[in-house]
């Protein structure tokens, strides 16, 4: 019944093309299932994701919605998938020689997997943050540039703005105003890992992905970019891998829990550190395992 | 714990014993290249003043030069580097950057690697013969030197010696066409180029006594000889003995050499540096322009100059191109007959006489000059552009 509506309004051959202008295609909304309902609108939606490592399968069966403008953090113990996942929405696994993916990753209902899509678009909207902070060895200033400069020329002023903009997004303009000509080498690492964050802003991107962006920082830079994410929620759909479950009390609105390659549960935060579904997750929040 | 303890002493001695060892084995080494060092330039340096370094080769050895050796390594060096260096780079960037991902392209990847990597051990004769037969005949494809199917930037002229020992031009279009017969009123050119109007003397007359009327006249039974002046874009297929086709021999050796340092200066780069770029949108084209190569540009600049010092003191695959021929001018084209340092310095280190073979030392003292000095500019580049990548 659905499906001969659909045609209906729209018919077959204009279906097949392209209809954004990333050559992404639309998914029909009949053929969407939402695992979790209660995002009217959400930003990714994953379905029976199975992904390999040559024979070895890193995520099985992951079916998950990521809300927009939240944080959703993910946790599990390590070597359960989670930067695997991660990887997994915005293709940076593409990267990874004899890999495979199974399942649909939707962003804004188009699947990302889909043979039209121009993964170099979908890395502009979806922005990515490492583990380690890397910055290019050149200017603070050019650092930023980057992105923007990777689409086509922009004028001097333009660019002048946007890095003062991405600066201060990233709170960081205050610290370095005065020496945006400088090596980014030279800033401390929770800075570098700010200007990651600001250089990935500077793309204008829809998605932020974050894998455990404070591990490899001192406790007074973590706090630092956990008040960032707070200031960038709302704003950007943020996705945040982490090891550290205070950490991910204290900024995500959501969190998934990843257990050897499958999601075990994603809930509300506050209702999976208070009553969690599962006794894995249970048994991992009381640090039983992990 | 120990069963049985070495007392201290003992192991103090092994210790010094093994150090001593080790510190002469290695000044051995440094004295033994000291010594010839020493020796060669006690040999050379008598010879080597100005005359020596822009003087051509000479039967003679007090005026003997090597000025058109140097010239000729300049040429080749020049050559190698402009044709070795993108390729080699461009190879490397393939090779280190644009890995296969399919499982079949993964095995080719990897044969084409591993026969680098077998190239770059292969003594140079070899790609000597292979010269030989790619850049000089070119597989007699194209004719040969002397009938060759492509030429140009040649000019062909008919020259006649005439009565009074004046030389007498006609230029030649086609070079295949009959040659000149003199035609009393026609167009003809002095040895420096100035044009004149033949005066075609009958079978009785006498030669004219006027230098003016002289210089341009023949007898109607004067016989030219056809002449080809090269230009300097002088072309021609096959390549035959020239410059060019020893520079492409020496991109031979060279090759391999400039792909696997490039490629180790590439591997050097962050990876988190490449995945920094893909993350934010960029091609991998844009990676490679943008942030790899640039970071490993450093790398790559040494590894060619060290390249370039192979290159300059290769001996044998110049041997089989250019042979030993006594030359006495620096190339003019790139099909040009030719010499090179290390020729130069074989061809007089064969020669019976005590004073060749100081004239070989003092060649020898001006390639090792310019090999050290090529090497420190290397050194000085790794110290000056190297910088921290993350
Ligand atoms: N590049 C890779 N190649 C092969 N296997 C990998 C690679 N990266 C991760 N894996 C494997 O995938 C599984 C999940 O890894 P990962 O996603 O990094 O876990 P986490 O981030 O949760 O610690 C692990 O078993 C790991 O060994
Ligand atoms: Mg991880």
């Amino acid at each position: 019944m659905e499906t001969t509506l659909v045609q209906e309004s729209k018919p077959p051959k204009e279906k097949a093309k392209p209809v954004s202008a990333l050559g992404m295609i639309a998914v029909d909304a009949a053929e969407r299932r939402t695992p979790a309902d209660e995002f009217a609108d959400p930003s990714f939606e994953v379905q029976q994701l199975d992904f390999f490592y040559g024979d070895n399968q890193a995520l099985t069966q992951v079916d998950m919605a990521i809300p927009r403008g939240e944080v959703t953090a993910l946790i599990g113990p390590s070597g359960c998938g989670k930067s695997t996942f991660l990887r997994t929405l915005n293709r940076m696994n593409d990267l990874v020689a004899e890999t495979r993916v199974e399942g649909k990753v939707l962003l804004d209902g188009q699947d990302i997997y889909h043979r039209q899509v121009d993964v170099v678009e979908l890395r502009r909207r979806v922005g990515m943050v490492f583990q380690r902070p890397n910055p290019f060895p050149i200017s603070i200033y050019e650092n930023i540039a980057y992105g923007p400069r990777l689409q086509g020329k922009v004028s001097k002023a333009d660019m002048d703005a946007l890095v003062e903009r991405c600066l201060h997004g990233a709170a960081l303009w205050d610290e370095v105003k005065d020496r945006l000509h400088t090596s980014a080498l030279g800033l401390s690492g929770g800075q570098q890992q700010r200007l990651c964050i600001a250089r990935a802003l500077a793309n204008e991107p829809e998605v932020l992905l974050l894998d455990e962006p404070a591990s490899a920082l001192d406790p007074k830079a973590t706090a630092r970019i956990e008040d960032l994410i707070g200031q960038l929620r709302g704003d950007y759909t943020i996705v945040i891998v982490t090891h550290n479950m205070q950490q991910a009390a204290r900024v995500s609105d959501h969190t998934g829990f990843f257990y050897k390659g499958r999601l075990v549960e994603c809930t509300p935060t506050a209702q999976m550190f208070t009553r969690p579904e599962h006794q894995e997750t249970e048994d991992y929040l009381t640090g039983r395992f992990g | 714990m120990a069963e049985r303890r070495v007392p201290l002493a003992k192991r103090h001695r092994k210790d010094r014993i093994f150090r001593r060892g080790c510190q002469i084995i290695a000044s051995m080494s440094a004295g033994i290249l000291a010594i010839l060092l020493i020796a060669i330039v006690f040999e050379g340096v008598g010879a080597l003043n100005a005359n020596f370094l822009s003087g051509a080769p000479d039967p003679d050895p007090a005026v003997a030069g090597m000025f058109p050796a140097i010239m000729g390594s300049l040429w080749l060096l020049v050559l190698t580097m402009l044709v070795a260096l993108p390729l080699g780079v461009a190879a490397a960037i393939v090779l280190e950057e644009f890995r296969p991902k399919h499982k079949v392209l993964r095995k080719a990847h990897a044969f084409i690697q591993l026969n680098i990597t077998n190239l770059s051990g292969v003594p140079s004769v070899v790609f000597g013969i292979l010269g030989l037969t790619v850049f000089v005949s070119m597989f007699g494809l194209f004719g040969n030197e002397r009938d060759p199917l492509l030429e140009t930037g040649a000019t062909y002229v008919d020259q006649f010696y005439n009565q009074g020992d004046f030389i007498i031009e006609v230029p030649i279009d086609d070079p295949m066409a009959p040659e000149t017969v003199p035609v009393d009123g026609m167009t003809i050119y002095t040895y420096e180029g100035t044009a004149m109007e033949l005066n075609l003397l009958g079978d009785d007359d006498d030669w004219p006594e006027d230098e003016e009327i002289a210089m341009r006249s023949l007898y109607s039974w004067d016989l030219p000889g056809r002449n080809k002046e090269r230009n300097w874009w002088y072309f021609r297929l096959p390549f035959g003995r020239g410059v060019l086709a020893g520079a492409l021999t020496l991109m031979l050796v060279i090759l391999p050499i400039i792909i696997i340092s490039s490629q180790e200066a590439l591997r050097a780069v962050p990876s988190s540096l490449r995945q920094a770029s893909l993350g934010l949108g960029a091609t991998p084209w844009q990676t490679v322009r943008r942030v790899t190569l640039p970071a490993a540009f450093p790398g790559i600049l040494t590894g060619a100059i060290i390249a370039m010092s192979r290159a300059i003191g290769e001996a044998a695959p110049l041997l089989m191109i250019a042979g030993i021929v006594f030359i006495t001018r620096a190339p003019s084209n790139l099909m040009d007959d030719f010499t090179a340092m290390p020729l130069q310095i074989y061809n007089w280190a064969g020669r019976p006489q005590k004073e060749f073979h100081d004239l070989a030392a003092s060649g020898i003292i001006v390639l090792l000059t310019a090999l050290l000095l090529f090497n420190a500019i290397a050194v000085f580049l790794r110290q000056k552009l190297q910088k921290p990548l993350s």
